[in-house]
């Protein structure tokens, strides 16, 4: 398989206080994380994942608008 | 649920007793006069389609949008949306005023306050969305057509327009909460201003495969002459879902708009439109929003790499057909058929076929959409 159409990933350094990336030492042992950077970008990945969730939650209407809006939907005949 | 464009849905339908008091004042107001083309533009922005717009553009989003396809606080929008005046219209009008946005039958609309009144270049403002001075091009004619001024400003609706199909339109709070009630996570959208086919189909239920639910949003309003006429576009979908689809996994929509042909711009406003209805996904065809060559087929794909931060996923399609070797629908990368084996899902064919009273065949397109074709002495816009 050709490599030469492979993107490759470009990489930038974010500062962290060393007692924290000593704690973040401590507790990568055993997951098989080989960096504290691999590690962090995985946590950052799934904490932004987990925003975005966050923000799919919110509606863009309130519980009174909800009511109102089903009962014309009834009317419309898109709801039973 | 996916949030709306630019994080808030825009409701500027003025409370009853707001209105009223509008109303009770309205001789104080000075009145412009708007087609209908206009009324739904305000109904969209006011109901909250054109989330985050709120109004009219000022000229600092109208320059911006057409600079970078990106509104002035840094939310993407392809092309200004943008009310035309006469000087003459203007006479009695400042900025700060607020006026009254009347229909033809001079009943009041909306109430806009203006805060920008600007001049503009026409050809600047084709070159910028049509990528053409051609007059040929139905938007390009439409602008050089444009009044020489323009206003921006909020608007707040007093009256809704009249809708086309007073059942079939749906505002985004009302698709939300009915995306929420049938439980979709996900949702698709299909745009459309056709009838369907058997390629639409196949492409529907492709995109609808990986999600729950899917939209069926036909455009609806001024086409160009040739195009096939609104009604029948809704009646040959209720015929499609009727007898082709679970009902409990697709909803038929209308969007009331114009059609600006601006292919590639316009496939970023049609995604704009459907993730504010609460859309997660929108296929994009071969041609999207074209019209004539004015656009490469698969321009409305390649503009989506500009645009990262749009929120709304397209899927992407290109051309279908029906091959005889596999006996099914396929597309160029599944089929290693050459193509004498494949018949072509073509529009333009669809509309000769039609034109000369002969009727597609059952591999191009159902027996039931055909029919209710056939029911329309004139199904094409003249």
């Amino acid at each position: 398989m050709s490599m030469e159409n492979d993107k490759k990933v470009e990489y930038t350094t974010v500062s962290i206080p060393k007692l924290l990336a000593q704690k973040i030492k401590q507790r990568m042992k055993g997951t098989g994380f080989s960096s504290v950077s691999g590690y962090v970008t995985y946590i950052l990945r799934q904490v932004l994942s987990s925003i975005k969730e966050d923000e799919r939650s919110k509606q863009a209407f309130s519980k009174e608008d909800e009511e109102l809006v089903k009962q014309r939907l009834r009317d419309l005949g898109y709801l039973d | 649920m996916i949030q709306p464009h630019g994080g808030t849905l825009i409701n500027k339908e003025l409370p009853k007793n707001e209105k009223e008091r509008i109303l009770g004042q309205q001789g104080e107001f000075e009145k412009i006069s708007i087609s209908n083309q206009y009324l739904k533009i305000v109904k969209n922005i006011a109901l909250g389609i054109f989330s985050p717009l709120e109004g009219f553009m000022n000229k600092n989003d109208y320059l911006s949008v057409l600079d970078q396809m990106y509104l002035e606080k840094n939310i993407a929008w392809p092309f200004p949306i943008v009310l035309d005046v006469s000087e003459n219209e203007l006479k009695n009008i400042n900025i700060d005023d607020s006026i009254i946005l009347i229909d033809k039958s001079n009943k009041p609309i909306a109430l806009m306050n203006i805060s920008d009144i600007y001049d503009y270049d026409k050809k600047f403002l084709a070159e910028k969305v049509y990528r053409s001075l051609d007059k040929n091009h139905p938007g390009v004619y439409n602008v050089f057509n444009q009044k020489n001024k323009l206003v921006g400003g909020e608007v707040f609706l007093i009256n809704r327009p009249q809708p086309k199909f007073t059942n079939l339109d749906l505002t985004p709070i009302e698709t939300r909460v009915l995306f929420k009630a049938k439980k979709w996570d996900r949702v698709v959208a299909f745009q459309t201003r056709n009838p369907p086919h058997i390629g639409h189909e196949y492409v529907q239920k492709a995109g609808l495969t990986y999600v729950d639910g899917l939209f069926i949003n036909p455009v609806i309003g001024k086409k160009k002459k040739g195009d096939f006429k609104d009604e029948l576009i809704i009646k040959t979908y209720e015929a499609l879902i009727n007898n082709y689809f679970k009902k409990d996994k697709v909803v038929l929509g209308t969007f009331e708009t114009e059609m600006r042909y601006a292919g590639p711009k316009e496939a970023i406003f049609h995604a704009i439109v459907r993730k504010n209805f609460g859309c997660d996904n929108i296929i994009i065809g071969r041609d999207h929003a074209g019209v004539g060559n004015y656009y490469g087929p698969y321009d409305a794909h390649k503009i989506f790499e500009l645009f990262p931060d749009l929120g709304i996923e397209p899927i992407f399609f290109r051309s279908f057909s029906r091959c005889k070797k596999c006996g099914t629908i396929v597309n160029e990368k599944i089929c290693p058929h050459p193509p004498e084996m494949h018949i072509f899902f073509s529009g333009t064919s669809i509309r000769d076929l039609i034109k000369l009273g002969k009727n597609p065949s059952p591999d191009i397109m159902r027996p039931e959409i055909v029919n209710v074709i056939r029911q329309f002495d004139k199904p094409f816009v003249e």
